[in-house]
């Protein structure tokens, strides 16, 4: 459990090998293509679909725009319901805090329901410096932490391995943490969950302390809420004496009743049901039932950074369904590692940067990460303008501008010595040299063209007057290569219309 | 300064381009979207719930009043139940034909003893239609969260038509946020392994549900 996502190669680099693993390659098309058709049935069956994703987007916003006054509302709810909230600034703050809690406990061990919010402050990392042993119990984040491997999907960390793969981790690696695979172990995945079952098992039954992250906190009630499938969730929730969740200030709802939008968008957008198998609430601590103790840390970590940008702040209504990757063409053909974080796909080309700054060479070159199809925008059920983003964050990459960092109000240089621009152009090019990732989001760009800016709005528009912006139309994305590339720009890539 | 404090005031500078004026409830939210999806007689949601439940694995079952002792002594003694945990407030008739051990849910009791245990019985808060969902508010039919958590076989009873909605926007009003609620939409599954859809990691890897009529009801 070294690995982290700290310190990955930019995005080109990183896309380049992974573009030429072809068994990922094959593993990736066949998961993307699946749950993407299967995601169109299922919202099919919702002719309201358009009104829900116009309210999950408005009440984010809602949310988002007065989120000091929503968040006094959460914390003075979950304390009135027997649980205690700590506020954390920063990813070694959260990090310290949670480190706190499990040693007041006395406890060497924990388990944990994937948690996006953790992987992304390194909290299990964090953990074993202190002696501390987190277990993953979501079947996924198990293979992942199994084979010393970092997730690379949303909603399916391990979409990267197939069976055999996983079964010889399983093998190899299982009677390392707890209980061996069985002997046998065939690579039916009935067999390999079976494996997994009685493996955790062993560590559901014995842990006293549980820690989560949550899909939605509710200001008016302090409830929180878990979705999940596998019911690793409501063990991790249910059957430890102390939980300690820790989520993302940007989580939060404002009322219970919003929860109909929500509950109704994620799982349809996410697994492609009508509902996932399990969901938890929880509003503090109940007598008798659940954990005695419950601990909410609330996250900043850069959110506050990103809510400063009036443009990206879009991002913070994010679900984390992981709709976008999925009709992702650059997703489906890099993977999710190459994009150097917890978040991959389109989401993580746009929310990696706000959350981290655009001073490292990765940061630079994921607003690059992308053709500009416009389908994760038009899948995305709290309508995220992706693109618009992505195109805002590029303007700061090559003109730099003001940005906040930490709270404070700082201006960002260009790209010294335009090197940040060429390594973002390398991961532009690199969509140009495969060209089947560019034309299938380019078939689907003709679709949604209409639902794109032309211009970009606030201080972006003088930049956006004298260039062609290159938002969807995917001729503008051409012109505003050759613009920048000159004539090295290859035409003949894409084959357009 | 606090931490709270500093992440408070963050979000305060962030936001300084929110005008003075606009409260919490801006900007407006479109509610605009439908409470139920289609026009349904009563008969018909419970028959899309059936359905529902069904699509998604669980075995749905139908009874008359008099007939539930019967039917869940016989769904037990056919999983060879022999050991059955009850919430505390479980209509005793409902498990007086079945040949088990009934253990009462307790609050001493480890998972370890838990998982011992063959099967569970509750009753439900309530059930959505058009989702296939269950829904446990750890009432006193239902027990405990973990009862429903620990052992592989669950066996839910739903009274037809009274606990039954028709949508998630019509279930919302009828739960209180206080209570620890679980929402149940067939058994465990993961869908991890090259998408193969497997059922029951670490829930009940079986879920049977009753739709049991009401007394005078159909
Ligand atoms: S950006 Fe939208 S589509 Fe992508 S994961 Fe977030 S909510 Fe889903």
């Amino acid at each position: 459990m070294s690995r982290s996502f700290l310190g990955m190669p930019a995005f080109p680099r990183a896309a380049d090998v992974s573009t030429r693993d072809t068994r990922l390659r094959a593993n990736l098309t066949h998961a993307t293509r699946t749950i993407r058709d299967k995601r169109a049935r299922a919202v099919a069956e919702l002719d309201d679909w358009a009104g829900l994703r116009a309210a999950g987007a408005a009440l984010k916003d809602r949310t988002l725009r007065h989120l000091d006054r929503y968040l006094e509302q959460l914390e003075e709810s979950v304390v009135a319901a027997g649980g205690q909230v700590h506020w954390a600034a920063d990813a070694a703050e959260a990090n310290r805090i949670v480190t706190r809690l499990v040693r007041e406990t006395g406890e060497r061990e924990v388990v944990k329901v994937k948690s996006m919010a953790t992987q992304e402050i390194g909290l299990n990392e964090a953990l074993a410096e202190a002696g501390i042993r987190a277990y993953e119990t979501d079947l996924a984040e198990l293979i992942v932490q199994l084979g010393d491997d970092l997730p690379s999907h949303i909603l399916v960390p391990a979409i990267h391995r197939n069976r055999a793969e996983i079964r010889d981790i399983f093998r190899r690696e299982m009677g390392k943490w707890g209980r061996p695979a069985p002997e046998g172990l065939s690579d039916s995945p009935a067999e390999l969950a079976e494996a997994a079952r009685l493996h955790l098992r062993e560590k559901f039954l014995t842990a006293k302390v549980g820690i989560s992250g949550a899909n939605f906190m509710v200001a008016e009630t302090g409830t929180l809420v878990v979705v999940e499938s596998e019911g690793n969730g409501r063990m991790c929730l249910t059957l430890p004496e102390t939980l300690i969740s820790v989520v993302g200030i940007e989580k939060t709802v404002p009322t219970w009743q919003d929860l109909e939008v929500f509950l109704q968008l994620l799982p349809r957008s996410s697994t492609a049901e009508r509902m996932n198998p399990y969901t938890t609430t929880w509003t503090g601590t109940t007598d008798g039932d659940g954990p005695r103790t419950f601990h909410l840390v609330l996250l900043d970590n850069g959110r506050t950074d990103t809510l400063a940008d009036t443009v990206g702040r879009q991002a913070l209504r994010c679900i984390r369904c992981s709709a976008c990757l999925n009709v992702c063409p650059v997703y489906e053909r890099a993977g999710g590692h190459a994009y150097g974080s917890p978040y991959p796909g389109p989401i993580g080309a746009i929310l990696t940067p706000q959350l981290r700054g655009m001073a490292g060479p990765l940061e630079q070159s994921l607003p690059y990460a992308s053709s500009l199809c416009g389908a994760c925008y038009e899948v995305c059920p709290v309508a995220i303008d992706i693109p618009e983003v992505l195109v805002h964050l590029r303007e700061r990459v090559v003109e730099g501008g003001p940005v906040t960092r930490g709270g404070a109000r700082v201006v960002l240089k260009p790209a010294r010595g335009h090197a940040a621009e060429r390594a973002a152009m390398r991961a532009a090019a690199w969509a140009f040299d495969h060209p089947g990732a560019l034309r299938g989001g380019m078939r689907l760009a003709a679709r949604t063209r209409r639902l794109h800016p032309r211009r970009l709005p606030g201080p972006g528009r003088a930049w956006s007057d004298t260039r062609a912006l290159p938002a969807v139309p995917a001729e503008s994305f051409r012109d505003w290569w050759r613009r920048t590339r000159g004539a090295n720009g290859n035409s003949e890539t894409g084959g357009v219309e | 300064m606090s931490s709270r404090d500093v992440v408070l005031a963050r979000v305060r500078r962030a936001l300084a381009d929110v005008p003075r004026g606009e409260g919490p409830h801006d900007p407006p939210v479109p509610r605009d979207y439908l409470r139920v999806h289609g026009s349904r007689t009563t008969e018909e949601t419970v028959e899309l719930l059936a359905e529902n439940l069904a699509d998604y694995r669980a075995v749905v079952h139908r009874c008359a009043p008099g007939e539930l002792p019967a039917l869940i002594g016989r769904l037990l003694a056919e999983r060879g139940a022999r050991t059955v945990v009850a919430p505390t407030g479980l209509d005793p008739r409902w498990l007086s034909a079945a040949e088990v051990t009934v253990l009462p849910d307790r609050a001493g009791d480890t998972a370890r003893e838990l998982d011992a245990v063959d099967s569970v019985v509750t009753g439900c808060a309530l059930a959505v239609a058009e989702t296939g969902t269950l829904v446990l508010d750890a009432g006193p039919d239902q027990g405990s969260r973990r009862i429903t958590l620990v052992p592989d076989h669950h066996l839910c009873v739903v009274r037809v038509p009274g606990q039954v909605v028709g949508s998630v926007p019509e279930a919302l009003p009828r739960l209180s946020p206080e209570r620890p609620l679980t929402w149940i939409s067939g058994p465990s599954a993961t869908s991890d392994i090259e998408l193969d859809r497997v059922e029951g990691v670490h829930g009940p890897r079986t879920l049977e549900v009753v739709l049991l009529a009401e007394e005078g009801g159909s």
